[in-house]
């Protein structure tokens, strides 16, 4: 697919960094909240604000959290970090530095498995390190300044470096949601990318097929968004190849991508130019990292999306579509597994109705599985109906929507409304009786080899039932008493 | 090992400080001498020493993750040249 | 009522002879007259803050409560709630920081009273207090002469006995020196002991502070009421308080004192080489077994340290580009003009130098060859001490190869830098060291620094406190002040 964007001549060599907020309750190195939306300039402390005099400590959570992510991907885990300054000047950066890891990071190299259109793909990891996130500027408040607020300024974020190993912009969006896949699931990160939980900053180079060195790249910044990484990515591509063709040199510079535009440009901040002058932060000592510390974090470690769908299809069940489905979505896979634990449904109609009715009663409120206004335990109750085969499965759809709409459970819903299906067979059978007594010329057509005409009886009884006998029952009868006098 | 004037201004440039004209050759010169004077590290043998960070032979201790401070927002704003009553304010930036 | 040990004081407080009111009330008024001939502070309190007092009155007479009631002065770079601390600079000259300094709460906590914020060399960066944007600091001694830095003026508070103690910081010598220079005791902890909290800092792996009083006894007293472990800083040592115990004798009996006689040969001002001698004859007088040490490696030290302390102050002082605190420049195009008008209008010369050569020596091409190298001569400086501290208990030897020079007479900064040559070795290492006075040459105080082992505060003080028990050069008052 990749060649369509930019010709055969050409390849894209694109590594990403990605920086992913870490959620815990308090900053990195302050005892400040951090949490998003708040008011201003609300949750600064004093180091924050880099007063004079104040001193960063670390937060143990976050120490923890990078061990996890370390663990997660297969990473090598050192005995010593160390944190240390990037030196230069910035209004949101208050210390005129950022407290991040230099040579001594918490994670060194892991590896990840993407999943591509021509397979399975695993792309290496250099390492991934901690450090501090700076405050916000907003430019639009006012004409003549920018507004300063560092409320996010010190909150605690994993960065986390690729290797230059993918070659096309799906390629890049595979390995950013495996990673976004990894964190959520890790419970390190709350996934929001409205709220910049989850930025990646995509590192976009061409080279001539075939090439080992790699060409000048070129910094993609602050893209949230799996939809406009892969279209930014495409863009530089193709903006570089055109340079390239015309004789000219790439420009080793940081861009953003405007999505309203469709096109990166160059930032014009200083950013660019710096020597940052790294050196071990003198505020703090090195961190020990003890295998007790490794062992406890491995004891956290999540059943990871590759593992539930293997135990969705092979113990469970279900069809590797439908889990591969539920297990990815780590909201909808805790829903499916609870609702499981409480029903004695099977699990492949339990995830055939979730994925379909279900999602379907989802979409038209536009709400996500998080935010059902049915608990999984009630859904259970509607599923063990199912099972008992009180209702079919049309009536099922309707309970549904009304659980929804009146909070009400499955079992009062069915007594309130007289839904429960009618499976009595002899009380079936006075019915079919009747209709084919009632239509005689219909009975012949089927006798005669007309098949379809089975569905006439089924409707009638559906209808006189009002949609309330039970669909095998009634079949079952009606093929013994069509087939069999 | 000596420092320019290039080399002055770039440094000035990345520690965001001006060096006035009639200042530069007198900076200059001045600074010359201290890095004679820190030239002399270079006959220190080190080839097998480890670097020294901090005299404390120590483990860096941890907090735990707890909220412990609240809000200084008038606090901090107050300090501040140029503020309005929810945001610092510095020349527009255009990134 | 002036030149009274802490002990003295504490003992007429609890007899009531005085109250804390009164005790404050004489320092303060010395203080405001004094100011003028010394430059000594920067801010004097206008009044003695009530509620310290009440704190005072609560403890007095309890025990184990001796500094209560006790007048002080900190030096400017210690951050205190709601007064203004300016760090000697012009870039803070209306900074009122909005909590305190870990060594200021803990000191007030023990009922000590502040009479205001003492005059210093611009973020600590100096040696005479001359490089202060409040103006220079007079020596008590001689007001023609420097009073040492960059505690300058907590030296001259407590030498004129504006006040009877005082905090200051060092980093390479910022406490030693003046003492030396004002006939006054001085102790730099060993480095964590005490917190740097609320301290701005200069040089974050080596900034400690440290308190400046007529005694050893004195010092120790307000010394460990400033140490223990405290967990808003990360460097600070997980070692108990600092117990103080005055020896009840003056004898140290086969206490094994170092010496560096390269340094004691190579002096070339008679009267202070004499004085050494003198003062380490003493010592052997009273039972000290006297042994040559070597410190092959001492020679780098300023190299090092003029490296790895500017490189660290130019990262610290980042944070000051006029935006959220601290002076901001009234010609303002853009952000870049805002921040570099800020700070070269806000930071003095000796500042500014200072981060030019610590950006450089941090910038690529150049790290490894300075500061990573800078810092492997630091441990060979370490290891150079550990090696002798195998053989004696203490190390005795010069502070300063010059008495109080005048003002203006050192107008070359790398003179300065190189009259460091005997403090900084101990900075670098990170050990526990003080000066005490032990004469006058030409009219001017010379000081002897002791040095000790690793958080072996307890061995120099009492050494000190013995010595200071046999001489009285420590209660000696210039004339002017008496």
């Amino acid at each position: 697919m990749s060649q369509n964007i930019i010709s055969s001549d050409w390849e894209m060599v694109i590594g990403l960094e990605i920086h992913v907020r870490l959620n815990t309750k308090s900053k990195l190195f302050s005892g400040m909240k951090a949490s998003y939306g708040a008011s201003p300039n609300s949750q600064v402390s004093f180091l924050d604000a880099g007063l004079p005099g104040t001193l960063p400590v670390i937060n143990y959570k976050a120490i923890e959290y990078a061990l996890r992510f370390g663990l997660s991907v297969d990473a090598e885990i050192p005995t010593v970090t160390i944190f240390a300054r990037k030196n230069y000047f910035y209004p949101d950066l208050p210390k005129g530095y950022q407290i991040s890891q230099m040579d001594d990071p918490i994670v060194g190299k892991g590896k990840i498995v993407i999943k591509t259109d021509e397979g399975e793909k695993t792309v290496d990891i250099t390492r991934a390190h901690l450090e501090e996130d700076a405050g916000k500027s907003i430019h639009d408040k006012y004409d003549q300044y920018s507004a300063i607020d560092l409320n996010r300024a010190g909150t605690p974020l994993i960065e986390v470096v690729s290797e230059p190993q993918m070659s096309s912009a799906k390629e890049a969006v595979a390995y950013m949601r495996a990673i976004y896949t990894r964190v959520t699931h890790l419970g390190i990160c709350d996934g929001n990318l409205q709220e910049g939980s989850f930025r990646c900053d995509a590192n976009v180079s061409i080279r001539p097929k075939g090439q080992t060195e790699l060409g000048t790249r070129a910094e993609i910044k602050n893209l949230n968004s799996f939809r406009f990484i892969e279209k930014a990515i495409n863009h530089e591509a193709k903006r570089q190849v055109k340079i390239l063709e015309s004789g000219g040199r790439i420009v080793q510079e940081t861009r953003l991508y405007d999505a309203d535009k469709d096109q990166t440009r160059s930032m014009r901040s200083k950013e660019n130019a710096n020597d940052y002058r790294y050196f071990p932060d003198p505020d703090q000592l090195p961190i020990q990292i003890t295998e007790a510390m490794i062992d406890a974090q491995r004891a956290h470690l999540p059943e990871f999306p590759e593992a539930k769908i293997k135990r969705y299809v092979e113990t469970l069940g279900l069809k590797v579509d439908d889990a591969e489905i539920i297990a990815n979505d780590l909201s909808l896979s805790k829903f499916f597994e609870r609702s499981m634990e409480q029903s004695k449904a099977a699990a492949d109609l339990n995830a055939k109705f979730l994925l379909g009715e279900f999602n379907a009663l989802l979409n038209v409120h536009g709400k996500a599985i998080a935010d059902s206004q049915i608990s999984a335990d009630d859904y259970a109750g509607l599923l063990d109906e199912l099972h008992a085969a009180t209702v079919s499965r049309k009536v099922a759809k309707q309970i549904l929507d009304d659980m929804w709409e009146s909070g009400d459970q499955a079992k009062a819903i069915i007594e309130q409304q007289g839904l429960g299906q009618i499976s009595d067979s002899s009380a079936l059978t006075v019915l079919i009786d009747e209709l084919i007594a009632n239509h005689p010329e219909q009975v012949a057509s089927y006798r005669g080899g007309n098949e379809k005409m089975f569905n006439f009886f089924v409707g009638q009884i559906m209808k006189q039932t009002k949609g309330q006998a039970n669909p095998v029952q009634t079949k079952q009868l009606l093929e013994d008493k069509l087939n069999n006098e | 090992m000596s420092i320019n004037r290039k080399e002055l201004e770039e440094i000035a440039a990345l520690a965001q400080l001006n060096i006035p004209e009639k200042q530069v050759s007198h900076i200059t010169e001045s600074l010359n001498q201290v890095m004679d004077m820190i030239e002399l590290i270079n006959d220190a043998n080190t080839s097998e020493v480890k670097p020294m960070s901090h005299p404390n032979d120590a483990w860096q201790l941890v907090r735990q993750d707890e909220v412990t401070d609240t809000s200084h927002k008038t606090e901090l704003l107050a300090l501040a040249a140029h503020a309005d009553e929810d945001h610092y304010l510095v020349p527009k930036v255009i990134e | 009522m002036i030149n009274l040990s802490i002990r003295t004081m504490a003992e007429m407080l609890k007899n009531q002879e005085i109250s804390v009111q009164e005790l404050c009330a004489v320092y303060s008024d010395r203080t405001k007259a004094f100011n003028h001939s010394t430059h000594a502070m920067i801010t004097i309190n206008p009044e003695l803050n009530a509620a310290e007092i009440l704190q005072a009155q609560s403890l007095i007479g309890q025990d184990e409560q001796l500094l209560a009631g006790i007048p002080l002065v900190h030096k400017d770079l210690f951050c205190t709630q709601g007064v203004k601390t300016t760090c000697g600079s012009k870039m803070l000259a209306d900074f009122i920081p909005p909590y305190n300094a870990t060594v200021v709460q803990k000191l007030s906590d023990k009922g000590m009273v502040s009479i205001g914020k003492a005059n210093m060399d611009e973020f600590a960066m100096g040696s005479s207090n001359e490089h202060s944007a409040f103006g220079a600091v007079s020596n008590p001694w001689d007001l023609s002469r420097v009073p040492g830095g960059s505690s300058g003026g907590s030296a001259a508070a407590v030498a004129a006995r504006m006040v009877p103690v005082a905090t200051g910081t060092d980093t390479g010598g910022s406490i030693r020196q003046p003492a030396a220079f004002c006939g006054i005791t001085g102790i730099k902890p060993s480095y964590g002991r005490v917190s740097r909290y609320g301290m701005v800092a200069f040089a974050s792996s080596l900034d400690q502070g440290g308190v400046m009083a007529p005694s050893a006894d004195d010092c120790g007293l307000v010394l460990s009421a400033m140490t223990g472990h405290d967990p808003l800083d990360s460097t600070s040592a997980q070692q108990p308080r600092l117990n103080w115990e005055k020896p009840s004798s003056p004898e140290h009996k086969g206490l094994k004192v170092g010496v560096v006689n390269a340094w004691i040969d190579e002096l070339q001002d008679e009267g202070i080489k004499q004085k050494t001698l003198d003062a380490i004859a003493h010592l052997k007088a009273n039972g000290a077994e006297v042994v040559d040490i070597k410190l092959p490696h001492a020679e780098l030290a300023i190299s090092a340290y003029y490296i790895l302390a500017p490189a660290e102050c130019s990262s610290n002082l980042s944070r000051f580009d006029g935006v959220r605190f601290g002076h901001q420049t009234k010609a303002v195009d853009d952000l870049e003009s805002l921040y570099r008008q800020s700070r070269s209008e806000g930071f003095g010369e000796e500042v500014q130098k200072r981060i030019i050569i610590g950006a450089w020596a941090l910038s690529s091409g150049y790290y490894d060859a300075y500061y990573l190298k800078a810092q492997k001569v630091r441990r060979l400086i370490s290891e150079d001490f550990k090696q002798a501290f195998a053989e004696v208990d203490v190390i005795a030897c010069p502070v300063s190869p010059e008495v109080a020079f005048k003002q203006g007479e050192k107008s070359d900064g790398v003179s300065m830098y190189q009259a460091d040559k005997f403090t900084i070795p101990a900075s670098l290492a990170g050990l526990p060291c003080l000066s005490m006075p032990i004469g006058f040459t030409q009219g001017l105080p010379v000081g002897l620094q002791l040095i000790g082992n690793y958080f072996d505060e307890q061995s120099i003080l009492q050494l000190a406190d013995q010595y200071q028990q046999q001489t009285n050069y420590h209660l000696q008052l210039p004339e002017a002040f008496a």
